[in-house]
């Protein structure tokens, strides 16, 4: 069916937002293979974000963990994370289409710094709508994002927090889907949102790909990326799903004591409707939609992309948790071990390779997608943390 | 033309012989409060209401503005759920046909557990199914504002089978070419949205209606229903050619939420007879 990935995805949106997904359709036709719109998009992804990222060896936990782990460097792109690599896409795609104003929803604030980046740099107004509770406890980015020339929204609605954020940027864009492009920020949402974010991240796994047949000469064994809704995992799988790789999620768990809210609708949801979207979806036995919890900002929504639904049940990628104590465990190890800060979302992925270690061959070759750097999060870091000498 | 008799098109077929448009009054389940919802909905019946549509309050209401967007927090806060709405339905059992206004989700997710089927969507289309079975005692006619039509087929069957309309929605930014493509399932009524924008009380009417009524008309030859931002008559002036009905919600919610009475505001709508 058009819109799904085998039983998930879709267009469950009011009739007066067919029009706009149609015309990004369209769009998306008529654009994204252009060779100028390619050609316009490359130089900004390596003169302006900084691309390729490189593909680091972490040579001391590998050594203690028996097999290579390699880190695909997204937290080295400009703002910091993957959400780059989508916003300046969507900023020029919008800018074909003739559109003069981005919107974007946003949870800790990467996706709306990203968003009013590549609005300012490419001539576009921004508008960022972003939870009451997430403004409070995000401050500096809201800043960043008005320096940039960001107009921020605190929604008020709701549970305050991104999924709040989402159906006011969907409202707003309802009412100005004439001038507005809705730059979503991770691959889920009403088709063609999931494909297009997909379009966008999947440079994290061809350029992996290149990096590892130029270095090894083969592809890797096992690749790992944390889930939310799921835009650094989906990039970072879709050039390996056809290939003998194997692929892993990995979800957040919260506290990880049973009937916590957690992040985890792929392992603890049932299917559901949200965002305009059938997916897994943490919610009520009546279909309200319950609030998520992650340490991690980015990882906390209650639903997850309609791909990702479908690997799952397809089985053809599987889906782990980890708890947020775990990832703080991770965060602090590949600190102390390689030099490198992950942020908590990575930390997520880093913590299940490092509670699965076992089950993992020896010798071989693991690639964890590394979406974003932990600067941004040190504060919850220390709030949890304790710091040992 | 499609044959089955519709007891929403009847109701609004009543209105129009008596030279007005219907009156549809919209009221959130468990507005204004859990206790005096029900004597609420029989005010309005015994006002002149000719259909009353009944919103089903749901967490995530993104077509909708503040006043009910607020209104459904508050009602499922109070516990206010599909289950608590059909067993007063069937209490206070009204003369008027009832319409359900719900978001998708709750609507399959009410059978869920009792549902079964082989693949997710044949398990969706079972849910749906016994969902329209509890629903025909009291419901004449379910809209479903985040579902268009792309994704509507389940939907459709499973309440056109029992004999339930499903309400088709319309707005300013929807082609005559698509129109077209819904005038096959419409039934009972066609809502026309007024505005590109969320529910929500305006002082006047765009301009656009006009012309989106225009072409509503051209595509369905079903009745016209015109909502979003409906207050009272005077919005109507300057319409050629007016509505079959009118739905007003925002407004109704929040004259209720501030203590109004239903006699009240139902009073200009009932000196309305603008055709005779």
């Amino acid at each position: 069916m058009k819109g799904y990935y085998g039983e998930f995805g879709g267009q469950y949106v009011p009739e007066v937002l067919m029009p706009p997904l149609l015309e990004l359709e369209e769009a998306m036709e008529t654009y994204l293979t252009e060779s100028s719109f390619k050609a316009e998009l490359a130089e900004l992804l390596s003169d302006y974000a900084g691309r390729p990222t490189p593909l680091t060896l972490c040579p001391r936990l590998s050594q203690d963990l028996g097999f290579n782990l390699r880190l695909k460097r997204e937290d080295l792109l400009f703002t910091g994370a993957h959400k780059i690599n989508n916003t300046l896409g969507q900023a020029l795609l919008a800018k074909r289409m003739g559109k003069t104003e981005l919107l974007a929803e946003t949870g800790a604030g990467q996706h709306g710094v990203a968003t009013a980046t590549a609005a300012a740099r490419l001539g576009l107004s921004a508008t960022i709508f972003m939870g009451a509770v997430d403004v409070e406890r995000q401050r500096v980015n809201v800043e960043r994002m008005r320096i940039l020339g960001a107009r921020v929204e605190a929604v008020e609605e709701g549970t305050k927090t991104l999924k709040d954020a989402i159906n006011e940027a969907l409202r707003y864009w309802l009412t100005n889907q004439k001038t507005a492009h809705y730059c979503f920020g991770t691959a889920a949402g009403p088709h063609p949102f999931p494909s297009l974010v997909r379009y966008f991240q999947a440079i994290i796994s061809q350029e992996a790909k290149e990096q590892y047949l130029k270095a090894l000469g083969r592809l890797p064994d096992l690749v790992v990326a944390a889930v939310g809704g799921g835009s650094n995992a989906i990039g970072a799988f879709s050039e390996f799903i056809p290939h003998k790789v194997a692929l892993v999620g990995v979800e957040a768990a919260g506290t990880g004591e049973p009937g916590c809210y957690n992040s985890a609708p792929l392992n603890l949801g049932r299917p559901g409707i949200l965002h305009g979207q059938r997916s897994m979806l943490l919610q009520t036995p009546k279909g309200q939609v319950l609030p998520s919890h992650s340490i991690s900002a980015g990882l906390d929504y209650p639903s997850v992309g309609p791909e990702h639904a479908h690997l799952n049940a397809i089985g053809r990628v599987k889906y782990g948790l980890a708890s947020d104590q775990e990832a703080l465990a991770a965060f602090m190890a590949l600190s102390r071990s390689e030099g490198i800060l992950p942020a908590l979302e990575p930390s997520h992925g880093l913590a299940w390779i490092l509670a699965n270690r076992e089950k993992i061959d020896r010798g071989s070759e693991v690639m964890l997608c590394l979406s974003g750097r932990g600067d941004k999060d040190l504060d919850i870091v220390l709030g949890n943390l304790p710091l040992k000498d | 033309m499609y044959e089955r008799d519709s007891r929403l098109t009847a109701a609004i077929a009543k209105a129009t012989a008596e030279k007005r448009p219907a009156r549809v009054p919209f009221l959130t389940a468990g507005c204004p409060s859990p206790d005096c919802f029900w004597e609420r909905l029989q005010e309005l019946e015994a006002n002149g209401a000719d259909i009353i549509e009944v919103g089903v309050p749901f967490s995530d209401p993104v077509a909708d503005g503040p006043v009910i967007a607020a209104a459904s927090q508050r009602a499922i806060l109070n516990g206010v759920d599909l289950d608590w709405i059909l067993e007063g339905l069937a209490k206070i059992s009204l003369k008027v046909p009832v319409v359900l206004m719900s978001y998708a989700n709750p609507l399959v997710q009410y059978a869920w557990e009792r549902a079964t089927g082989a693949s997710l969507s044949q398990k969706v289309l079972a849910s749906l199914r016994l969902l329209a079975k509890d629903l025909t005692p009291t419901v004449a006619g379910v809209i479903i504002p985040d579902v268009p039509l792309e994704e509507s087929g389940p939907f459709h069957v499973s309440l056109d089978e029992v004999g339930i309309d499903l309400i088709v929605l319309v707005g300013p930014n929807v082609s005559s070419q698509r129109m077209e493509k819904y005038a096959r399932l419409a039934r009972g009524y066609v809502y026309v949205v007024s505005v590109l924008g969320t529910t929500g009380v305006r002082d006047g009417l765009p301009l656009e209606v006009k012309a989106t009524l225009a072409r509503a008309r051209a595509a369905f030859d079903v009745p016209l229903a015109l909502g979003f931002g409906v207050k009272e008559p005077k919005q109507l002036e300057g319409l050629s050619r007016l509505p079959d009905a009118v739905i007003f919600g925002s407004a109704l919610v929040k004259h209720l939420e501030n203590g109004g009475a239903v006699k009240d505001f139902m009073a200009p709508w009932l000196e309305y007879y603008p055709k005779s």
